[in-house]
């Protein structure tokens, strides 16, 4: 309704656009470009500032291993695995909790009830990731470390971190897409007989999939590219070791730790390299995840 | 009717209530834990001596974070004269005007740029300012955050300018006033508190960061002087003493952590009490 109001009112019949009018608009749309621009030149910079590794190592900088700065030899399939399997054990841990809570917050709570526990939860997402890193270090590390693993540090320590700073994300939009169930199909469902739990397995759910999946793509995204509570817990040590106790890095983690104190170009070539990979493995993700919560409508 | 399946079926219904509830309690409660632990680890720490003095040198007892709240506010202070503008005036566009491709195509960049890792942006700031100059400084710092603020704030002026009814645009034009006019000075009055929270929430998202920071404001021991030297923040400060061997700067990092976690906490529950009466956004 409103919409349609304020079509009318941008298209005045026989008025042309006054002088005035369409300086303005240009003007503001230039400023809604510069994100359009500092996106091209976010990556232009990065592949400039890459160029050299590329040169020398070509794409098998992705799939060997050997990160050496003082030899200037360099690999970045350690920092890979290391952002990979710790953003899967993320979601391993995140999806099934928030999927659940939002289940909960929508379907199941008192309005009231699920008001506060949504406002905590959406604070809960404005927790500084270097404010987890913390408790991480004190908290956590020496948890795991007493439940058996040798170090407590390492990649099952990191992918909890990151599964409670996804939480929030996965919880919030699984609610806002679990709130679009159009109410005469859960209606019909329970006119049958059915019970609230399996209105929510044999509708809700089905008819939210791929909003869940859209905001499980975009905590893959959140995932891959935080940087200070996993640099805090996860052990930076580049190896790659089947168990998940071991210490491991990451992608963003080697960027944090070795940057500002790059000894050669090479080195900062190799880290920036680094980077352009997150990048586009991130855009990729998020990209995905937006076009699919558009179809829906969902705006978080 | 078959009394067994049904008793079978409320059971079923029961047990995944209770998981459910359990999951909403765990996610929830986390915060509690949080805070609650940052609460009892940092409050032991802080005094006013705290807050106003300088970092001691290594190895010596004491000391304060003054320099870094000074920074931080410096920085992300530069980062909003920055970032809230060209958020703000893209976010009129897109509201007022965002028809077609081009705008498709601001709006998913935007969305997408949201996303992208602050590290990678810091790398940007790095690239474009640090490299060059061949110095860490707070401008650089200030402009890694803008960067990330500008996403943000362009969404979230789209969204509250579109609650603007268009019987107040129509009221406007009628009454012969220039598009520009009524959009500048009725329409975006109009929607003023949602924005103003809005770069409000993203203020307090970026006060926050840390990882752009590390190769971009640096971090400096002593007190700031002006913007093209590195500069202590409050969350670089939290991270260089968490991951230092010495006990006092443990208790300083968790004290400075309950600082920043105050400040955020103060920004977002305002932002939504201010927000609840008069529109039903959610955000």
């Amino acid at each position: 309704m409103i919409a349609a109001v304020s079509d009318r009112v941008r298209k005045v019949p026989g008025s042309r656009e006054r002088a005035g009018d369409r300086l303005f608009r240009r003007v503001i749309a230039g400023f809604a470009g510069v994100i359009l621009l500092a996106a091209l030149a976010l990556a232009w910079q990065l592949a400039r500032e890459s160029a050299e590794t590329w040169r020398t190592f070509g794409l098998s900088f992705l799939w060997t291993s050997d990160w050496d700065p003082v030899a200037d030899s360099f690999g970045a399939l350690p920092f890979l695995y290391g952002t990979a399997v710790s953003s899967v054990l993320a979601l391993l841990v995140a999806v099934p909790l928030g999927v659940g809570a939002a289940v909960f917050l929508t379907e199941l709570a008192p309005k009231r009830l699920a008001e506060v526990l949504m406002f905590a939860i959406e604070l809960l997402a404005a927790v500084p990731s270097v404010i987890l890193g913390l408790m991480g270090i004190f908290l956590l590390v020496p948890a795991v470390r007493a439940a058996g693993s040798p170090y407590g540090v390492g990649m099952l320590t990191a992918g909890l971190i990151l599964a409670f700073m996804i939480l929030p994300y996965i919880t919030t939009i699984t609610r806002e897409v679990l709130l679009t169930v159009p109410r005469p199909l859960k209606e019909a469902m329970y006119a049958l007989g059915a019970t609230r739990w399996e209105v929510v397995r044999g509708v809700s759910l089905p008819y939210a999939r791929s909003g869940i999946v859209g905001a499980v793509f975009l905590s893959l995204g959140r995932a891959l590219g935080e940087t200070m509570a996993v640099t805090m817990v996860i052990g930076n040590t580049p190896q790659i070791k089947a168990s998940l106790l071991e210490p491991g890095y990451s992608m963003a983690a080697v960027i944090a730790n070795e940057l500002a104190e790059a000894a050669s170009d090479a080195h900062l070539s190799a880290l920036v390299a680094i980077g352009l990979t997150l990048m586009a493995v991130t855009v990729v993700v998020n990209g995905a995840a937006r076009l699919m919560l558009y179809r829906l409508g969902v705006r978080k | 009717m078959n009394d067994a399946l049904y008793a079978r079926r409320k059971k079923v219904n029961a047990l995944m209530f209770a998981l459910t509830a359990v999951c909403a309690a765990v996610a929830s409660g986390t915060l509690l834990a949080i805070l609650g632990y940052i609460a009892w680890k940092g409050a032991s720490s802080i005094s006013w001596a705290f807050l106003t003095n300088l970092p001691k040198p290594v190895g010596e007892q004491g000391g304060g974070i003054a320099n870094a709240v000074v920074g931080s506010a410096k920085v992300v202070g530069l980062a909003g004269l920055m970032g809230v503008p060209v958020g703000v005036l893209g976010g009129v566009y897109l509201a007022e005007y965002g028809r077609g491709k081009y705008a498709f195509a601001v709006r998913y960049a935007a969305d997408v740029m949201n996303g992208v890792p602050s590290i990678v942006v810091g790398l940007f700031a790095y690239a474009l300012i640090v490299h060059p100059m061949k110095r860490f400084s707070a401008l650089s710092g200030s402009v890694a955050l803008a960067f990330i603020m500008v996403p943000i704030v362009l969404r979230n002026t789209e969204e509250f300018l579109r609650l603007v009814p268009g019987t107040i645009r129509e009221a406007a034009l009628a009454l012969g006033v220039p598009r520009w006019k009524v959009t500048l000075l009725v329409i975006l009055p109009t929607a003023g508190r949602g924005i103003l929270t809005g770069a409000l929430l993203a203020l307090a998202r970026v006060a926050g960061e840390t990882a752009p920071l590390i190769f971009t404001a640096f971090g400096n021991r002593f007190a700031d002087n002006g913007w093209l030297n590195p500069i202590a923040t409050l969350p670089h400060t939290i991270f260089t003493y968490a991951i230092s061997p010495y006990e006092d700067w443990h208790n300083q990092a968790w004290a400075a952590a309950l600082i920043l976690m105050i400040f955020v906490l103060l920004v977002n529950v305002t932002a939504r009490v201010w927000l609840r009466p008069s529109s039903g956004a959610s955000h």
